[in-house]
């Protein structure tokens, strides 16, 4: 019997119960549907945050000081003193650092602010007028810090979208006004597009300020609390994290790597980071859709179990006839795998269509995985043959007489 | 021959060293009471079992030694079986029901359907091909088996109590194509119960308790014939 008969006929047979094909159909149709939809959701998560983190600045390197390990205790990262202005100007004044095509000095700090009526705690960034360009900030209004703004230590500041709300109030005009920062005041001269992101990455609750005013006149410092280095190209990332740190190495007299008093961070690493994870995550949450799925398929064998036995009578005849045992066996797989098969291609539609709604819900990106898809519909016909093949086996080994006598 | 069946505890003989034979153009009606070992005998004639001591060759091949895939074959290919209970597949039609045994021994699908449609309009259901089975009189269901038992033109038909579960009329009409059949060359083995629906066979063998009681012609053959449109 060829195989296309042999669909055509197990075609025919699940159609002969429907509400019973339709309930074993909807087990997969769930497990196939929540693996997709919890895969694409965890897709299109990693994806936001990527692109959050790239938001940041393209091919970013930090340099940050600290590290530093001293009588065995590891000093935390940034809480160090290492890193310097020179070194900034050093870095880029270096004929051996070719990858790299900016730096970025700055100071990072939290601090209160505020107006005549309200105040605000948000990040202070002293920058020089590359900062915009190694990361990406947009100006709104008004312009960002300049050359002259550093050299002259100037009093003035630019913030982000999200101060301006929190300190004047939405769609206020805050440039020409004044803010203060511990005891200095400084003249607003811009604000920044908003950036979007939320919590760590937030770009818009920051305020810019130059890096000498930052170091001199707000927080009483000579160090940098970080390096941000633009490399030339995504491929120069690893070259320009090996050229900077040999050269600080140096610069610093360290012999041994292991005992270096800053510490280098390609974004890639960041990224790296946080799809590992999302994905543990993504993995996680699959993992128990999948489970739901394994149920899906016990369904799928109880119903050809079920069907086998109310069956014997027709089994029987059918070998009586002359149907071989392995015709039997294809025949009942035929049918579990055209079952786990259609609930297969009907679970990625649920699928993709339960993320395309939770991706409006939570403006997530959508993502849409062929590989998934495809990966589905294999599984799905996967656990057809896997819980098909007992109920298979059973009917193919019927005796034709006793089948036959069956009431 | 001999068919013993065994349990645990008990040991039942179904079969004791029967013997007989067949011809080619026979009509035998094999008869008897329930449990007298009529039924194993028909399942060992129809190459659904093996007999456990002794042989059985049919239409030249020794049948003891197959298989089951073997077995398959043997049945597809040189018996063709009526049932008692008709055994059509349920909401199919009758065309599909006659095609099965051809489809299990890899017919062309339009010789297949030549074939299936020159078989149900000798048992006269030409105009019944596209009907399923449960839009059937019993006697019209019966006629589709025979109809399916001959479409690969058996060495054997073998009819077991296919008179059964028919009206009297319907079954004087199937009888009457067995008769027809026969005449034609056919080897008929029937299985009943029944005396007058014997008597149509040329020949009946008598079993009892396992062993041939009587086998023999001594009886007249009631011979029925159908009129050009089927009816009797």
């Amino acid at each position: 019997m060829e195989l296309f008969e042999q669909i055509q006929e197990s075609l025919g047979m699940l159609t002969l119960n429907k509400t019973r094909t339709g309930l074993a159909i909807l087990g997969i149709v769930i497990g196939i549907g929540s693996v997709i939809a919890l895969l694409s959701l965890g897709q299109a998560t990693q994806q936001q945050i990527q692109a959050q983190i790239q938001g940041l600045g393209a091919n970013l390197v930090t340099v940050q000081p600290g590290a530093v390990n001293q009588g065995g205790v590891r000093g935390a990262i940034g809480g160090n003193t290492s890193l310097t202005l020179d070194d900034a100007t050093a870095i880029s004044g270096s004929g051996e650092i070719t990858a790299i095509q900016n730096v970025s000095p700055e100071v990072q700090r939290r601090a209160q602010v505020t107006t005549g009526k309200s105040n605000t705690n948000t990040q202070i960034v002293g920058v020089t007028p590359v900062y915009a360009e190694v990361h990406n900030i947009a100006i709104d209004s008004g312009s960002f810090i300049s050359e002259r703004d550093v050299e002259a230590v100037n009093k003035v500041a630019v913030v982000g979208p999200q101060v301006v709300s929190d300190l004047f109030g939405d769609n206020a005009d805050p440039i020409g006004q004044t803010i203060r920062i511990g005891s200095q005041t400084l003249t607003i001269i811009g604000v920044t597009q908003s950036k979007g992101g939320s919590g760590f990455f937030n770009q818009d609750d920051i305020i810019f300020v130059p890096l000498s005013t930052a170091q001199k006149q707000l927080f009483g410092i000579d160090y940098l609390t970080s390096i941000a280095l633009e490399a030339k190209s995504s491929n120069l990332m690893t070259d320009a994290q090996n050229q900077v740190g040999y050269f600080l190495l140096a610069r610093h007299k360290i012999s041994d790597p292991s005992l270096a008093d800053f510490t280098i961070t390609s974004q890639q690493d960041i990224i790296n980071t946080v799809s590992a994870t999302t994905g543990t995550f993504t993995a996680l949450l699959s993992g128990i859709a999948a489970i739901s799925l394994l149920v899906g398929g016990i369904g799928i064998m109880n119903i050809m179990l079920v069907t086998v036995t109310e069956r014997t009578r027709e089994i029987g005849l059918r070998k009586a006839l002359g149907a071989k045992k392995r015709t039997i066996t294809t025949q009942f797989l035929i049918e579990s795998i055209i079952l786990t098969f259609i609930g297969g291609v009907a679970g990625v539609v649920l699928g993709i269509s339960i993320s395309f709604v939770l991706s409006k819900l939570l403006s997530t990106p959508f993502a849409l995985s062929l590989g998934s898809m495809l990966l589905a519909s294999a599984v799905s016909i996967g656990i057809g043959v896997l819980f098909g093949w007992y109920p298979a086996r059973r009917a193919s080994n019927l005796q034709p007489i006793e089948a036959l006598r069956y009431e | 021959m001999s068919k013993i069946y065994k349990t645990d505890v008990l040991e039942t003989v179904a079969l004791n060293d029967v013997s007989f034979e067949i011809k080619k153009g026979e009509f035998v009606a094999i008869m008897g009471p329930s449990g007298s070992g009529k039924s194993t005998l028909m399942h060992i004639l129809g190459a659904l079992d093996k007999p456990t001591k002794g042989t059985y060759i049919l239409d030249g091949e020794n049948v003891e030694k197959l298989s089951d895939d073997e077995l398959a074959d043997i049945r597809n290919r040189k018996i063709g079986f009526v049932f008692q209970a008709y055994n059509l597949l349920p909401r199919t039609t009758t065309v599909k029901n006659v095609m099965l045994p051809m489809s299990y021994a890899g017919v062309p699908v339009k010789e297949r359907e030549e074939r299936a449609v020159k078989f149900l309009k000798m048992v006269g259901l030409g105009d019944r091909l596209h009907h399923t089975s449960n839009q059937l009189s019993g006697g019209q269901q019966q006629r589709v088996a025979i109809a399916r038992s001959l479409v690969m033109n058996p060495a054997l038909l073998l009819a077991d109590e296919p008179t059964g579960n028919i009206a009297t009329a319907q079954a004087e009409e199937i009888m009457a194509i067995f008769q027809e059949l026969n005449d034609e060359g056919h080897t008929i083995v029937m299985i009943t119960h029944e005396p007058d629906i014997a008597e149509h066979a040329k020949r009946i063998i008598h079993i009892r308790d396992g062993k041939i009681a009587e086998d023999g012609n001594g009886h007249k053959q009631r011979v029925i014939k159908r009129k050009k449109d089927g009816t009797i």
